[in-house]
């Protein structure tokens, strides 16, 4: 996460362009045009046949206002907020753990939080839903110990979609924490001990405010995904809990809307600007964030 | 000494050791500090100065032996419930919060009024010279003005003794002088024990009431930088405080106080009580005390060869070879120079050869071989 420092070309473009034109084609066609694409689309209307034709129309941005959807953006903003709560209350301790171990490995327990992340994590959800299924594992387990005399319905509700929220994007706040905490000066935990301070005084007056950037760029990036996650809430919640994705997802398939799959994009791309400003505002780093 | 036994013991370190895995880096220390006074650790680096320090403010915990400050054993104290506060060579000021956050931060721990922190913060910081600068960040300051800064915060607590791990390593060789001098001038206005470490010798004999010395992990000596100069008692002392010539052997001949040594280019009559018939001494004998002289010296049988002379400012160097090989450092002020290549006889005035055992550290330190194997 090292800072690059803002380099101006004034003498010499040529080497500029060599460097900076290959970044700037690729984004144009792989950033910049599809947004493009997406914005004019979420203006396009239908016709009788569901076709898409360029009419423009705002009508797909008024139909955002629709009770139904407030529901969804309602339900997909708590689902996120929750799990971004949890991910920070579990991976505050456990980044800690991990960055200010004596123990000589560390960079090991590190890694065994990174590698699960690097299979598919549509297959690790269906794992999830296998373990927790009615026929699953953990039904199985409280059947054998005669904790239930019924199977348990575990899933299908706002819990288990966070809990697969939570699953899913924790590494994505311990990077950040970690990296936070790791690079905290031990002698100023030290110097507040020395001046009086006892542990918990230490931890509200150094740590934390030392260590908040971490936890805002774990936030940004743990709540934002959540907003889209749509198999998430497909696999786990079981169409109780529907995030904003879900709805996206829903009018490119089954819809078969793209202009208002456009226009719920849009908004939300919106949002994740709002959120990041709001960040940077806060003044967060945005190399933190890895962008 | 007599000086001393009057003063008040504030800080008492008897019989700690520190021992990290299998490397031991504090050996058997006893040290008494007493109040008011500039105390300060001298040893070359990895000698056990900071882990020292950081037993005495409870950063670490010894593996033997007791620390008692004010009388009081301090072992089950957390670093703040003692009394004790430290400068830390890296500043270790706290970045999120301005300079009169960092120096209230002690007040404030100790629930003092607002009104009153105020007032204390202000006046250390018109102390320190830093008046004007309490709502910069450290960021916003120059190394010298982050070092007063710390030192500011760690002395508003008034704590009894303040210990300083090097804290001036960090400045350039102009500043560092003015900063000793204003530390020394913080230490005699405030009246507050000072354990100071450091591995610069000019500054711990400029700066120190007394001066310890350590070497890997043991004490050498503790005296005013006057008595480390002029009476070192081990060989590791006259070495390391400033230049000296020494010679080792053995005592051939005494009597009274009078005693022949023998080295291995030559002998030398010498004065001095404390050693019988066959000791092992080394004899230390400081650059500007050494004396030449063209024709033999009663009493002395070192002869040498004149292998170099230079003018350093007013002090003429020589340097004269033994038979052995050894070369003997002499300074003076100037005077007449000799051809190079010349003959020249070594001797001194009485008193100014210091003598030291060292049967007892070659015995202890076969000792010590023995039990560790
Ligand atoms: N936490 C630790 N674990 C293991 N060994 C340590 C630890 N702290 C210090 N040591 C070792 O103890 C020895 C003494 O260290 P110390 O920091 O006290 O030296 P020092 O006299 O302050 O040296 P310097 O002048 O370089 O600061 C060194 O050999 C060091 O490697
Ligand atoms: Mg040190």
């Amino acid at each position: 996460m090292k800072k690059i420092s803002k380099h101006t070309f004034r003498s010499n473009t040529l080497p500029a362009m060599t460097t900076v034109g290959p970044v700037s084609l690729w984004l144009l066609f792989f950033v910049a045009i599809p947004l493009l694409y997406v914005l004019v689309m979420s203006f396009c209307s239908l016709d009788e046949s569901y076709n898409v034709v360029f009419k423009f129309t705002a009508e797909n941005y008024a139909r955002l206002m629709d009770p139904n959807y407030i529901q969804i953006y309602t339900t997909s903003i708590l689902v996120a907020f929750f799990t971004t709560v949890l991910c920070i209350i579990i991976g505050y301790p456990f980044s800690f753990l991990i960055a200010r171990t004596k123990w000589k490995h560390k960079a090991l327990l590190y890694m065994m939080v990174i590698i699960p992340f690097w299979t598919n994590s549509l297959i690790r959800i269906y794992g999830w839903r296998t373990f927790l299924g009615t026929g699953g594992w953990l039904n199985h387990m409280l059947l054998m110990l005669h904790i239930t005399s019924e199977p348990v319905e575990f899933l299908f509700n706002k819990g288990t979609t966070v809990l697969g929220m939570v699953y899913c994007l924790f590494p994505f706040m311990v990077l950040p924490l970690y990296t936070a905490i790791e690079k905290l000066d031990s002698t100023l935990l030290e110097a507040s001990s020395d001046l009086g301070a006892k542990g918990s005084v230490t931890f509200r007056k150094i740590i934390l405010p030392l260590t908040m950037s971490g936890v805002f760029s774990g936030s940004i990036m743990v709540f934002i995904p959540c907003l889209g996650y749509f198999f998430v809430s497909d696999i786990l919640g079981g169409g109780n809990s529907d995030v904003i994705g879900n709805l996206i997802e829903r009018q490119f398939q089954s819809g078969n809307n793209w202009p208002l799959g456009a226009a719920l994009s849009i908004i939300l791309i919106l949002i994740t600007l709002l959120l990041v400003k709001i960040y940077q505002k806060l003044g967060g780093d945005m190399d933190s964030l890895g962008v | 000494m007599n000086v001393e036994e009057d003063k008040k013991v504030i800080v008492e370190i008897k019989g700690v050791n520190k021992i990290y895995g299998s490397n031991h880096v504090v050996k058997d220390l006893d040290l008494t500090v007493y109040e008011g006074e500039f105390l300060t650790l001298l040893g070359s680096s990895g000698c056990g100065k900071t882990t020292t320090l950081r037993m005495v403010a409870g950063f670490e915990e010894p593996s033997s032996g007791i620390i008692r400050v004010e009388g009081e054993d301090i072992q089950n104290k957390e670093p703040f419930e003692r009394d004790v506060n430290t400068v830390f060579q890296s500043y270790a000021l706290f970045p999120h919060m301005t300079i009169y956050d960092n120096v209230a931060y002690g007040l404030k721990m100790k629930k003092v009024k607002k009104a009153k922190i105020k007032e204390k913060v202000m006046n250390m910081l018109e102390l320190v010279q830093l008046g004007g600068f309490e709502r910069r960040y450290p960021s916003q300051l120059s190394g010298g003005q982050k070092q007063r800064v710390a030192i500011a915060r760690a002395l508003i607590n008034q704590p009894k003794v303040l210990l300083l791990d090097e804290p001036l390593g960090a400045l350039d060789l102009k500043l560092r002088k003015q900063m000793q001098l204003e530390l020394k001038r913080l230490q005699r206005k405030l009246n507050i024990t000072f354990i100071y470490v450091t591995h610069d010798q000019e500054e711990a004999l400029t700066m120190s009431d007394r001066i310890c010395i350590m070497n890997e992990g043991v004490l050498q000596q503790v005296g005013t930088p006057v008595d480390i100069y002029e009476s070192p008692q081990t060989k590791f002392v006259a070495t390391f405080i400033g230049e000296t010539n020494l010679f080792e052997g053995s005592v051939l001949e005494k009597q009274g106080d009078k005693m022949r040594i023998v080295v291995e280019p030559g002998d030398f009559k010498v004065r001095g009580g404390g050693f019988n018939h066959g000791d092992m001494v080394a004899v230390s004998v400081r650059p500007e005390r050494m004396l030449y002289s063209e024709s033999p010296v009663e009493g002395f049988g070192l002869m040498g060869i004149v292998k170099e002379q230079v003018y350093v400012g007013s002090v003429l160097k020589t340097i004269v070879v033994l038979s052995n090989g050894n070369e003997i450092k002499i300074e003076r002020l100037a005077g007449q120079e000799l051809p190079t290549g010349g003959q020249v006889y070594l001797y001194w005035n009485d008193g100014d050869a210091k003598l030291i055992h060292t049967f007892d550290n070659v015995f202890a330190q076969a000792v010590e071989n023995i039990v560790m194997k």
